[in-house]
């Protein structure tokens, strides 16, 4: 655990990434540094300032609530690595 | 024939000189005889290219006429193209095959382009040196042993090297204009929501734009028009008029101010870098440009800023690489919990890894105020820099980037670096304003040199003028490097 609380193995397990012991030692010791650096940003006082999601205006965009099918089911399946009887198939979660 | 512009070979085929079926063919020899040293192309599209190039023949013979008609262009490996591989130069996306065309591909094929093929880049466009590609790296045209640049390094190194007459990239720190300058080609990163993001793979979303690549301003003018335009497929794009950006590039550029920023000409600014884009500045201020000194304060910030929000989004968006729906899955998997994190560890690289790392961090519980939030509010003073700034210049000016094209390897080791090798490019991103690099010089050492003009929003007319008014007067954008 670093001093700004990031834990390899705890945000790895958030993402889904399984990391290798010498990916866990090297990737903590960079983040350490780059953590420091992005903690500059302290330095700044921000209590008054308005955040910024997107730099140009942005509104909800509405459109007719209709039915449109854009490919077919199958053209969607067959990107899947693994597919049965028109479903994506994954392991058995249910025992 | 490789060597012409866009412009020059149009006119050609318009006046039938060349048929676009020997400029495709040409392109592919020239490819063919250099690319196993450049490593630009991921993947080629030969059959379809020749099938688009003798369309292009028939309708020129036919005498109609489109903007890019039988124009060869090569597109970045995350821009989907229907039936191609689309591959964001990773391992977790090796077999997906595009199912649709992203608008871009759509308005570039109305216009009668022809796809050479798709283009390296660092994986899912994250990196500065196209180190990160999955397959294999762009090197340098101009020396092999430095890099292309990223992400994209293919995009900007095919131009370069004269393996096609365009490219597209895209840029969400730089990944256009960092590249255009290792390389000594122009690019251009259009204002944030100008030209669409349908079917672009995403990977920080409120960053990402796709943009020209090109051998000069003109030809960067020319795709941009037909590029640009809403979109209702993306709801980002902006509803805004799509000026006639060739017509705009002969206007009087007397009176005009670049703002010249003390931030951009600090520490760590290599002296040939320096003194290139002075000699640049200078070349603006004899075609009659004034320049004013203009301050952007929150310019050391601008790398932390960008690496939290950027990762945080990137964190997200690759979040739907589960290898269930498409691209690889790992295959010893004995549950569902083991088959994601099998899949994600075994298909993503690791600088991809460490940007979900970072992403998943700052916006975890706990932290997200102390940082994602943070960012944000900084990303305000970023912006509101911009605003102050434009308030007393047309355009900014400065570098690129603060060194020239690095050796390979040389970056690797220490992501930081790597991260801070942006400082000049990333907060036009940040702030969604569009941004011009052009080449201005070369080092001693040969390497190319560009200089960066930032604009305000949707004034892209304003930086092409200024950048063609450049190219008009010097002769650095028609050097090549020997090959």
């Amino acid at each position: 655990m670093s001093a700004s609380g990031f834990d390899v193995q705890t945000v790895a397990r958030l993402a889904r990434l399984e990391l290798s012991l010498e990916e866990e030692d090297r990737l903590g010791r960079q983040f350490e540094q780059i953590l420091a650096h992005i903690d500059q940003l302290n330095t700044l006082d921000t209590s008054d300032v308005e955040p910024t999601s997107h730099a140009i205006p942005l509104q909800n965009v509405f459109r007719e609530d209709k039915v449109e099918i854009r490919f077919p089911d199958e053209d969607y399946l067959s990107l899947s690595p693994a597919k049965h009887k028109g479903h994506y198939e994954v392991p058995q979660i249910i025992g | 024939m490789y060597r012409n512009t866009i412009t020059q070979a149009r006119e050609k085929l318009k006046k039938k000189e060349i048929s676009s079926v020997k400029l495709t063919e040409a392109f592919f020899e020239r490819i063919k005889s250099v690319d196993s040293n450049v490593g630009a192309y991921l993947h080629l599209t030969q059959d379809q290219a020749l099938e688009q190039a003798k369309e292009a023949d028939r309708k020129i013979k036919a005498g109609e006429d489109a903007p890019l008609l039988g124009i060869p262009l090569a597109i970045k490996d995350l821009i989907c193209m229907q039936g191609v591989k689309t591959t964001c130069a990773s391992r977790i996306l090796e077999n997906f095959v595009a199912p649709y065309d992203a608008t871009v591909i759509k308005k570039l094929k109305e216009a009668g382009a022809v796809f050479l093929g798709k283009v390296n880049m660092d994986e899912f466009a994250m990196g500065s040196s196209n180190e990160n590609s999955a397959f294999h790296m762009a090197r340098n045209p101009w020396d092999f042993d430095c890099v292309a640049g990223g992400s994209s390094g293919g995009s900007a190194a095919a131009v370069a090297a004269q393996e096609c007459l365009a490219a597209l990239g895209s840029d969400t720190g730089g990944s256009i204009r960092q590249p255009a300058s290792f390389c000594g080609i122009t690019g251009l990163k259009p204002t944030y929501g100008r030209v669409s993001r349908f079917g672009l793979v995403a990977f920080a979303s409120s960053l990402d734009q796709i943009g020209p690549m090109t051998r000069t301003v003109e030809d960067a003018a020319l795709l941009l028009k037909v590029i640009s335009g809403h979109d209702p497929m993306d709801s980002t794009s902006a509803d805004v008029d799509v000026p006639d950006f060739v017509a705009g590039l002969d206007r009087d550029l007397k009176g005009l101010k670049v703002g010249i920023p003390k931030e951009y000409f600090a520490e760590g600014l290599d002296s040939e870098v320096e003194e290139a884009v002075r000699r640049g500045i200078e070349q603006l201020q004899a075609l009659g440009m004034e320049t004013v000194d203009v301050s952007l304060p929150h310019t050391e910030h601008a790398v932390a800023t960008y690496y939290i929000l950027a990762c945080a989004e990137a964190s997200t968006n690759l979040s739907r690489y589960d290898g269930v729906r498409f691209g690889t899955r790992s295959r010893e998997s004995d549950s569902l919990y083991n088959m994601y994190t099998n899949t994600r560890e075994e298909g993503f690289g690791e600088e991809v890894k460490r940007r979900i790392l970072l992403g998943t961090f700052v916006l975890s519980s706990g932290y997200y105020d102390a940082y994602y939030l943070k960012g944000q509010k900084v990303r305000t003073l970023i912006k509101q820099d911009f605003e102050r700034a434009f308030e007393t210049c047309d355009v900014v000016a400065g570098p690129v980037s603060p060194v020239p094209a690095f050796k390979i390897g040389e970056k690797m080791e220490d992501p930081l670096q790597m991260y801070l090798s942006d400082i000049y490019t990333i907060s036009a991103n940040l702030a969604g304003i569009p941004g011009l690099s052009i080449p201005c010089g070369l080092t001693s050492g040969k390497l190319p040199i560009g200089l960066q003009l930032l604009g305000k929003k949707f004034d892209e007319s304003t930086l092409l003028a200024i950048g063609h008014g450049f190219q008009q007067s010097t002769d650095h954008h028609i050097s090549y490097p020997e090959l």
